[in-house]
């Protein structure tokens, strides 16, 4: 791992019966796992979930003691594979992932693991990335519970409904022989709450066990004929099987009077949104009491007619409250109502927007307009009139700048794209592809490259189509995460497979960096459960690409741009692949900042480097930064009344990358950079030689200010 | 069943957004703020939306907390902010609070703003080639409007000055805003109680604390004009200043602003004499001017024609380089203290063309005529270099670089830019016999006119097609106002898109 530690978390995870966890939900889902005796846990890491595999890497003693296994793997498809553990033998197991991205990789395994059903407890813990502050495309993980026929899970957002439905997860799967998803939204994962915590659980039988006793029954085996048998299984025998653990144990909720002429139909996840909008509007007290019936889903799929015919008995009008597209509830619901020949008028879209996240506004405009024509007597005066009075806010709209997310101070990307910048000044625009993760901040100004993005590990494949070749060769980046996620297997066997004459450009960054700075196969640290080490090279070489060129220090620039140039113009065969190696700077900072401020301390010898911008050289015409983008590079304004233009300035943050020098020398640009190393520490000798030279240049300096006029404030 | 009453206890809930910039420590500020409602009897819950945001985009990281008895249920709190539903806003960022007041969170019925008024610029801001920063003006003064309260100061310098970071001076400022119902000491025991680099925080959020309790409204430093320069040398040098200083104070007031200023940039680009050259320009200028306009052509000239004769040369650059009081300067930045060094390294990339434009006149433009020679020059001196001025071999051909003004005058460059100077200035004044205003513009294009090598020849075109275009419409009575729309577009991008567009609209017309 990337120098970091989760021991206090790690602690969370040992509280027992009676006890209480505070913190966030992800680690509260983490310590529901160990209470319900969980024999294996996989998974891969991405926001929201990282956390959860980030603990448990450090929780090994942990896990240890209690029999469980814990796999880092290789991306979500193996994570789902792993879940076969429990087709046969009565183990809990559970994998986590990102959605929607991590789910599609994942579906063939999770389709595979539907078809076979269960014996043991199979949880999936999906991150469901959608709305602000999302990374990925907006879909649904719903579309793959209904495809493939595993349950959904979608509870309250609060820590003991999250952790119960941990408990119900499990049961369920057992109950109905079906795997259960269970969906947690970003916020979800990363709310703050508390619950009661039990003593952890060893599984009944672990995986070891189970090795010495193996099992196979080839009526699990997915191939005809069994898999008619599966299909017909899931629908005599699994499904209802699940309705009927839904309904008995109760895992949806209704909430509100028995008697109303409106009701309101929501997923588990929207639970404290809608309480908000109907605490604002007069009809929830502080503890969610309502006056208008809620029937919460906190499982969405399979949804259950019965039950939902019984809520909407005796209303006239029903709100779905159903976040993401398509409107998949609304629509069986639609058909439950219709079938039953039923004269509720159900609403959802249309009242609600078909797309975008539920935000708090939207869910009070939303059921604001639905109470107003349903139930209009309910709602309170004012917002049945509203007496308009706001004052004119000014527009900043066109004032404050978007703020996307870019690449850290001193990251190693930077120069890479910096070279890749001034290459194409050379050659004129290339067509570039790129994929996941940190890299593709580089699409982003200033650097503007790579057009498209397929998914992880797919950057290379993504331009399969130009690996013909052409005038000027197509160029694609991947980083170190992508390669090993499924890049090796996706992207470059299939050039290599196909004689590709195209450029690739593996970012190798040591880390699966944009997920939180885990450990991959080519990382360069030592890792105790981890094999690393394997550098991207040798992957390359074994598959038959030859022409793989390594450079050890992105930061020079100058070298970055000859080996793309090179790569862009050899006349070798075959895909040409750099990788471009340079250690993430987060996570490297991170390590050696409490080491130099320690040798610092101890009185050793250490040079620490910072950037500076001479103000009288620079120009403010700011082509460095067009070539850079760092956060430590910024503007400032001068009090010379000559000057229009805010001047290059670099703040304290820099950590001496090196970047700027390397651009200022590769683009020829103004010779205002300087590096100014502090050396701590020094030798006698060394401060008695600086002493020396620091005298004679004082006197030069000291001797032809005397013959000039200078003025006060002059640099 | 009728309408009822909102429930008192609701208006109990304290919602509060942080709205940060990756890497500025939100996490930590909600932690605290979490820590400090739970230790005094409240029901609290935080979310964020971390993702990629981290790496420096806008986070939103969001509070709520009520009064809770054991005992009681849990109240239900919302997991993100909505619009006019905040009581408490913290940006830590001036744009990061102009973010909030678009996004609704802040409202004059209920909102206190806390807000960093520093800048972290956005890469939008940074990479136009002219003036691309945002307004803060604009957004303090919509903050004026959409809040209840505002409290602004720079508390990311003031977290610096205090050894610490903006999180410990925003959690200050909040416990000095006396927005939430909790003592100071209670604030001071989350810091406490979180165990990192507490004293740093504590007194950062002591800082912040005085300027919240007692806040003074801080009004955006207007640009003030640059200190009198004081001047010291050799007398007799000092009386020849003291003469031409006193031409200028015999300027009219505006015209006198600048170009003090502006003598003073010649003199120390060359000498007194290149300073009595620039008044005399200036004294040109002004024949043809008039008081009635404010003076305002005879201004700029002062301005431009000062950045003008001050190009950017080797001599300098090295001039520049090798002065004491940069030494200096740089020394105090870094922090180098007593037994510590300071090791300094010049990145220089000279090429053929700066290399020609040393060589005397006649002699440089048959060499930078000649590709051959232009070949070889490259291969002797295009590449990078980086020179150590702390060590005395780069230091001493710096320091003789930098002295040889006496050869400037008789350089290549130096008749290159007084040739272009000449055509600029006889341009600008052609036009004040029919349009005042386009001469003033003429003027001002100068600003095009920066930057080094490639960034510099960019800048070059773009005068020149700027100047091409005004030619073209300087016969209408808006000429003016294309000129300088013009430049501005010159100045929006690097390629000159903006300032392509620009041009064809004037095609479709001229």
């Amino acid at each position: 791992m990337a120098e970091r530690s989760f021991k206090a978390e790690v602690e969370h995870l040992r509280l027992g019966a009676g006890e209480t966890f505070t913190g966030e939900g992800i680690l509260a889902i983490t310590k529901a796992l160990l209470e319900n005796g969980v024999g294996y846990v996989g998974g891969y890491q991405g926001a929201p979930i990282s956390h959860l595999m980030d603990v448990l890497a450090d929780a090994e003693e942990l896990l240890g003691e209690l029999g469980i296994r814990f796999e880092a793997n290789a991306n979500e498809a193996a994570a789902a594979a792993m879940l076969a553990a429990s087709v046969h033998y009565p183990i809990r197991g559970a994998v986590t992932f990102k959605g929607s991205v991590g789910v599609n990789v994942a579906s063939d395994a999770l389709a595979n693991l539907a078809s076979s059903g269960v014996n043991g407890g199979a949880l999936i813990i999906v991150g469901e990335d959608y709305g602000e502050g999302s990374s990925i495309m907006q879909e649904r993980s719903h579309a793959f519970a209904m495809k493939s026929q595993f349950w959904l899970l979608d509870p309250r957002p609060n820590l003991p409904c999250i952790t119960k439905a941990v408990r119900d997860g499990f049961e369920l799967s057992e109950a109905s022989n079906t795997p259960v998803m269970l969906m947690v939204r970003i916020r979800s994962c990363h709310v703050t709450g508390s619950f009661q915590t039990r003593d952890n659980q060893r599984p009944t039988l672990s995986v070891k066990d189970a090795l010495s006793n193996p099992q196979s029954d080839f009526a699990r085996v997915v191939l005809p004929p069994m898999s008619f048998a599966h299909e017909q299984d899931k629908i005599k025998n699994r499904w209802p099987n699940a309705e009927k653990f839904i309904r008995e144990r109760g895992l949806n909720e209704v909430f509100g009077p028995k008697t109303a002429p409106v009701g309101l139909v929501l997923q588990g996840g929207m639970y404290n949104g809608v309480i908000r909008a109907l605490q604002r509007l007069g009809l929830a007290d502080i503890w969610g009491n309502t006056q208008v019936p809620l029937y919460v889903l906190n499982v969405t799929y399979p949804l259950l007619a019965g039950e939902f015919l019984e809520f909407c008995e005796g209303k006239d009008q029903v709100l779905v409250i159903e976040e993401g597209q398509p409107e998949f509830i609304e629509q069986q619901l639609s058909t439950f109502l219709y079938r039953a020949g039923s004269q509720v008028k159900l609403r959802g879209k249309g009242i609600l927007p078909m797309a975008g996240e539920y935000t708090g506004q939207v869910m009070l405009d939303g059921i604001t307009a639905f109470l107003k024509e349903a139930a209009p007597q309910m709602l309170p005066a004012l917002v049945r009139a509203p007496n308009e009075d706001k004052p004119q806010i000014p527009d900043l709209t066109r004032t404050v700048p978007i703020r996307p997310p870019g690449f850290c101070t001193g990251c190693p990307e930077r120069p890479i794209f910096a070279a890749m910048k001034l290459v194409q000044k050379e050659t004129g625009k290339l067509q570039i592809s790129a994929d996941i993760g940190c890299h593709l901040f580089a699409s982003l100004p200033p650097f503007e490259i790579g057009g498209a993005t397929m998914g992880y590990g797919l950057g290379p494949a993504a331009n399969a189509a130009f690996d013909g070749g052409g005038e000027r060769r197509p160029v694609s980046i991947i980083g170190d995460g992508g390669f090993w996620h499924n890049g090796l297997s996706s992207s470059f066997t299939n050039m290599a497979f196909n004689k590709s004459d195209g450029v690739a450009v593996i970012v190798d960054n040591y880390y699966s960096a944009a997920t939180g700075g885990q450990d991959i196969m080519s990382s360069r640290a030592d890792n105790p459960t981890k094999a690393t080490k394997h550098p991207i090279t040798k992957a390359l070489k074994g598959i038959g690409i030859d022409w793989v060129r390594q450079v050890d220090r992105t930061y020079d620039v100058g070298k970055m741009r000859d080996v793309l140039r090179e790569a862009l113009t050899t006349d070798a065969p075959g895909p040409k692949v750099i990788v471009a190696s340079s250690e993430c700077m987060l996570n490297r900072q991170r390590r050696e900042k409490p080491l130099t401020q320690k040798a610092i301390k101890d009185g050793r010898r250490v040079e620490a480097p910072r950037f500076g911008v001479d103000e009288d050289v620079c120009t403010g015409d700011h082509a460095c930064i067009r070539l850079s983008g760092c956060p430590s590079l910024s503007l400032k304004k001068l009090d010379d009344p000559l000057r229009d233009d805010p001047v290059a300035s670099i703040d304290q943050s820099c950590v001496g990358c090196g970047n700027c020098g390397e651009v200022a020398d590769a683009a020829v640009l103004c010779p205002s950079f300087y590096r100014a190393d502090v050396v701590h520490n020094p030798g006698a000798g060394e401060l008695k030689r600086a002493r020396i030279r620091d005298q004679v240049i004082g006197w030069l300096q000291t001797r032809r200010a005397a013959r000039r006029l200078s003025f006060e404030g002059a640099a | 069943m009728g309408a009822r009453a909102a429930d008192p206890r609701l208006s109990g809930i304290i919602k509060l957004a942080i709205l940060a910039v990756g890497g500025q420590g939100g996490g930590v500020l909600t932690g605290w703020i979490e820590d400090l409602a739970r230790a005094n009897g409240y029901a609290a819950q935080a979310t964020s939306v971390a993702g990629v945001a981290q790496r420096t985009g806008a986070t939103v990281y969001y509070i709520e907390m009520a009064p809770h008895q054991e005992g009681e249920p849990y109240p239900i709190f919302s997991l993100m902010p909505a619009a006019g539903d905040v009581d408490i806003m913290i940006t830590a960022e001036m744009m990061e609070a102009g973010r909030s007041i678009i996004r609704g969170f802040v409202t004059p019925d209920r909102t206190t703003l806390i807000t960093s008024t520093h800048r972290a610029l956005a890469v939008s801001e940074k990479m136009v080639p002219g003036d691309g920063i945002a307004s803060s003006e604009e957004v303090m003064a919509a903050a004026e409007v959409a809040a209840r309260r505002v409290i602004a100061a720079d508390f990311d310098a003031l977290a610096i000055r205090n050894g610490s970071v903006i999180s410990a001076s925003l959690f200050g400022a909040l416990a000095g805003s006396g927005a939430l119902p909790f003592a100071r000491e209670a604030f001071e025991a989350a810091i406490r109680g979180g165990g990192k680099g507490v004293e740093g925080s504590l007194r950062a959020f002591g800082a912040a604390y005085e300027v919240a309790a007692n806040p003074v409204v801080e009004k955006p430093a207007a640009p003030v004009a640059a200190p009198l320069p004081k001047v010291q040398g050799p007398a007799r040098l000092v009386a020849e200043w003291e003469r031409l200083a006193a031409r200028v104070a015999a300027l009219p007031g505006p015209v006198a602003e600048m170009a003090l200023p502006g003598l003073r940039k010649v003199v120390e680009f060359q000498d007194l004499r290149y300073g009595t050259e620039y008044l005399d320009r200036l004294a040109q200028v002004m024949a043809r001017d008039q008081a009635a306009k404010g003076w305002v052509l005879s201004r700029e000239a002062a301005k431009y024609i000062a950045n003008a004769m001050a190009y950017d040369d080797i001599i300098r650059v090295a001039d520049l380089k090798t002065r004491a009081r940069r030494f200096d300067r740089i020394r105090k930045e870094m922090r180098v203290k007593d037994g510590t060094l300071l090791h300094l390294t010049e990145f220089f990339h000279p090429r053929a063309e700066e290399i020609a434009g040393m060589l005397p006149a006649r002699l440089g433009a048959r060499v930078e005529a000649d590709p051959k020679w232009r070949t070889r020059l490259d291969r002797w001196f295009n590449k990078g270099r980086r020179l150590r001025t702390d060590t005395l071999p780069a230091f001493v051909m710096l320091h003789v670089l930098g002295g040889m003004k006496f050869w400037r005058r008789r350089t290549l460059r130096h008749a290159q830019e007084q040739a272009h100077l000449e055509r600029w200035l006889q341009a600008a004044l052609a036009e004040l016999g029919r349009n005042y205003d386009l001469a003033v513009e003429v003027i001002r294009c100068r600003r095009l006119i920066k930057g080094y090598s490639d960034t510099h020849a960019r800048g070059l075109s773009k005068f020149d097609r700027v100047m091409a275009a005004t030619a073209r419409i300087a016969a209408r009575d808006d000429a003016a106002d294309w000129c300088r729309r013009l430049r501005e577009a010159a100045l929006k991008d690097e390629e000159g898109k903006a300032l392509e567009g620009a041009i064809k609209t004037i095609e479709s017309f001229a």
